[in-house]
């Protein structure tokens, strides 16, 4: 038995690890070693990658590269190789990943089985959109090859799928031809939200990223720095990229309170304010700004911290991401890491997929228990009233009743669970 | 006819399917592109790992040849084709299989089977390079033993005797090219317990182990140097210089 802990460290729980190493490992190793639950590297934020006291199969050992087309770009890997490897052995051919979370130090599987967004939702929707195949193992030993044309309801119900179809082996990906590590970049000062949404819009046409950091404290006179990308063909030789940074040991109690994180947002945002303009920036600063502190979640503290991503529809969007906003600041809540942004129209391609047409916050908060869970009851009916939605991904306490409400196609994934498959997640959400 | 090929670095990894040697692998294409021949016993296993790594350096010539590894016989005639056809640059000598020390306690086949995977074939292999890189005075040869052979411990001393040959034999092939051999090094790893399915009872027994990939990191770099010897992760080397030096009655009170 294994400690194991997601990454907002709200707590650790015992597990029976299994390494998978192959593919036909794994066939052996699941169908004796169940029921359980993958884990790809960790880096969901609540308890959807653990199932305490049960098996977890690890799928770190899934590493290799299966094929790779250079001319279409369509490379097929097995599921637990990082993101981090794919950036790193293609770019340099000229092929990257069309989408990509906030850090490459996720598995193949676990952006799949999350269906992650980045930065150019509104430009080439979610991770899943570019995957082309997959190949997924269930308990019972058999293997299912689905694309959008072959088993498709088995394709879609494993995008965003939170790990309970099946263990995903390989997939194939289409990636993107880029012309190097660099994009032009411009950062822009803002305040108010109207100036947040008409600055998205005017934008998403002409710019392949955007993003918006905010400081969550400002109340209603909400200010923040707007960062909008496009890729560049500047040829330049790559920097070599500095060491990351370590956290190395948890402080007792977390130094971020209410006295810091205002001095930390004001600071931010003066010194954002400052560099505002055009400027070149490599992919890894652009994309992964926080990879280059590793374990930096430690700073939360020995109790450690939730996030909160909610995705609310355009119309009302405004009203409630303000709503939202009084909230927090009221309740002199929140931290330093506070993202806005805005989804395109397309609709994602999965069942349980999170993305979805509309506006989407994200923010941290330190773990203060009953202050900090007594908020999310207040924002969770703002969401809900606004008919939108949490993100699995990070969520660690959502009701099931506001999950059956908020995932319309709940019903139509049922029928696809692998029976030997069980998560903390469902067992909060579905009951078992 | 000139050849216009250019001459890559040649590097043959025997037991190429470990997950330690798999990670140096990737580490040594990743820098320049070679000349790769890997020598495995499970020819599945062995076709996925050739298949990634030739996608990840293409302009590398990736090899894998399958040989029986108790066979003195196969590995005389192996070691002898490819060092007659052009001597390696670098030779890793990575196989192993950790056994269940009861077992062997139980089944003297089980017992005989960990020896010689453990001890017999990895000495068969360098020697059977030895044999032309001493002479030409040239190359690097790294073999993975085990911290396990400092000193025999009740839970797994069939495998630490193995890995001690390992160790006396290393020590002695050192010996011998001493004094004459000068481009010519002779690196023998101790990694401590490292996450790979070798020690998959380990991790899930909630063992916190080292990473395949900071294994090999320091493999890599260690060899760059012409070291002689490494305790990887480098805690290794002092944790072992006390277990070594325990005295024998306070050891064995001790349930290591
Ligand atoms: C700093 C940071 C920034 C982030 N930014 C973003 C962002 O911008 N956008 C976004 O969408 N997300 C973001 N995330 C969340 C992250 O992308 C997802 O949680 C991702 O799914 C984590 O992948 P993982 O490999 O660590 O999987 P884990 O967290 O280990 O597992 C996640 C889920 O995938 C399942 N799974 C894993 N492997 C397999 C497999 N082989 N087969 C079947 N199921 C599998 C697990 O069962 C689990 O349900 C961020 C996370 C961090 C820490």
């Amino acid at each position: 038995m294994k400690l194991v802990q997601s990454w907002g460290r709200l707590d650790s729980k015992l597990h029976q690890v299994v390494l998978l190493t192959s593919p036909q490992q794994s066939k052996i190793e699941i169908k004796e070693k169940f029921p359980g639950l993958a884990f790809g590297n960790g880096r969901s934020y609540g308890d959807i990658c653990l199932n305490p006291n049960g098996f977890l199969w690890n799928t770190q050992g899934l590493s290799n590269f299966c094929s790779w087309n250079p001319e279409t770009g369509r490379l097929t890997t097995e599921a637990g190789v990082l993101l981090k490897d794919v950036q790193q052995t293609f770019l340099s051919r000229g092929w990257m990943l069309p989408v990509t979370p906030g850090t490459q130090l996720v598995t193949v599987g676990g952006a799949i089985a999350n269906d992650v967004h980045g930065k150019n939702h509104h430009a080439f929707g979610t991770f899943g959109d570019h995957i082309i195949r997959l190949w997924l193992l269930r308990t019972n030993g058999q293997e299912i090859e689905c694309s959008r044309s072959v088993n498709s309801e088995w394709f879609e119900a494993t995008i965003g799928g939170m790990g309970l179809t099946g263990v995903i082996l390989k997939a194939e990906i289409q990636l993107k031809q880029v012309s190097g590590p660099w994009l032009e970049s411009e950062t822009i000062p803002f305040q108010g939200l109207e100036d947040f949404f008409s600055l998205s819009d005017s934008s998403e046409s002409k710019w392949e990223h955007t993003v918006s950091w905010i400081d969550c404290l400002a109340g209603i006179n909400t200010r923040g720095i707007f960062m909008r990308a496009n890729p560049s063909k500047h040829i330049e030789r790559e920097k070599t990229a500095s060491k990351p940074k370590k956290i190395f040991f948890t402080p007792p109690i977390s130094p971020v309170n209410k006295f810091t994180l205002s001095f930390f947002n004001t600071a931010y945002y003066w010194i954002q304010r400052g560099r505002s303009g055009k400027s070149i920036v490599n992919y890894k600063d652009f994309f992964y700004p926080l990879d280059g502190v590793l374990e930096w979640n430690r700073l939360y503290g020995p109790n450690g911290f939730y996030q909160y991503q909610s995705v609310i529809p355009r119309e009302t969007g405004l009203d409630a991401t303000r709503e939202m906003l009084k909230e927090i600041s009221r309740a002199r809540e929140g931290s330093f890491l506070a993202v806005l942004k805005t989804f395109g129209k397309r609709p994602s391609s999965g069942l349980l997929s999170f993305a979805r047409p509309g506006v989407t916050l994200a923010l941290d908060f330190p773990n203060r228990n009953v202050k900090t869970l007594a908020l999310f009851k207040r924002l969770d009916s703002i969401v809900e009233e606004a008919g939108g939605a949490l993100y699995l991904a990070k969520d660690n306490r959502m009701s099931s009743k506001m999950f059956v409400k908020t995932y319309p196609s709940l019903e139509k994934f049922l029928p696809f669970r692998d029976p030997g498959i069980t998560s903390s997640m469902s067992r909060r959400l579905f009951g078992s | 006819m000139l050849d216009t090929q250019p001459l890559f670095r040649r590097i043959i990894i025997v037991g190429a399917t470990s997950a330690i040697a798999n990670q140096c692998a990737k580490i040594w294409l990743t820098a320049q592109s070679a000349e790769l021949i890997l020598i495995g016993r499970d020819e599945l296993k062995l076709k996925q790992i050739t298949s990634d790594l030739k996608i990840r350096s293409p302009q590398s010539s990736i090899s894998s040849i399958f040989v029986n590894f108790l066979d003195e016989k196969s590995i005389q005639e192996t070691t002898q084709l490819i060092c007659e056809e052009r001597l390696p640059d670098i030779v890793l000598i990575a196989q192993g299989a950790l056994p269940n020390q009861e077992e062997c306690q139980h089944n003297l086949n089980v017992c005989r089977a960990a020896l010689e995977i453990n001890g017999i074939s990895p000495i068969l292999f360098t020697e059977g390079f030895a044999k032309f890189m001493a002479k030409a005075d040239f190359g690097r040869i790294i073999v993975i033993g085990s911290v396990a052979g400092d000193r025999g411990r009740q839970s797994n001393y069939v495998y630490g005797a193995a890995k001690a040959m390992v160790h006396r034999y290393i020590e002695g092939l050192q010996h011998r090219i001493a004094g004459h051999c000068h481009n010519l090094s002779i690196l023998l790893v101790k990694p401590g317990p490292t996450a790979t399915p070798m020690t998959r009872h380990l991790q899930a027994a909630g063992a916190s182990l080292a990473s395949a990939e900071t294994v090999a990191l320091e493999i890599v770099e260690a060899s760059n140097k012409h070291k002689t010897q490494l305790y990887t992760p480098k805690k290794w080397g002092i944790i072992m210089f006390l277990i070594r030096h325990l005295p024998s009655f306070i050891f064995n009170k001790i349930r290591i």
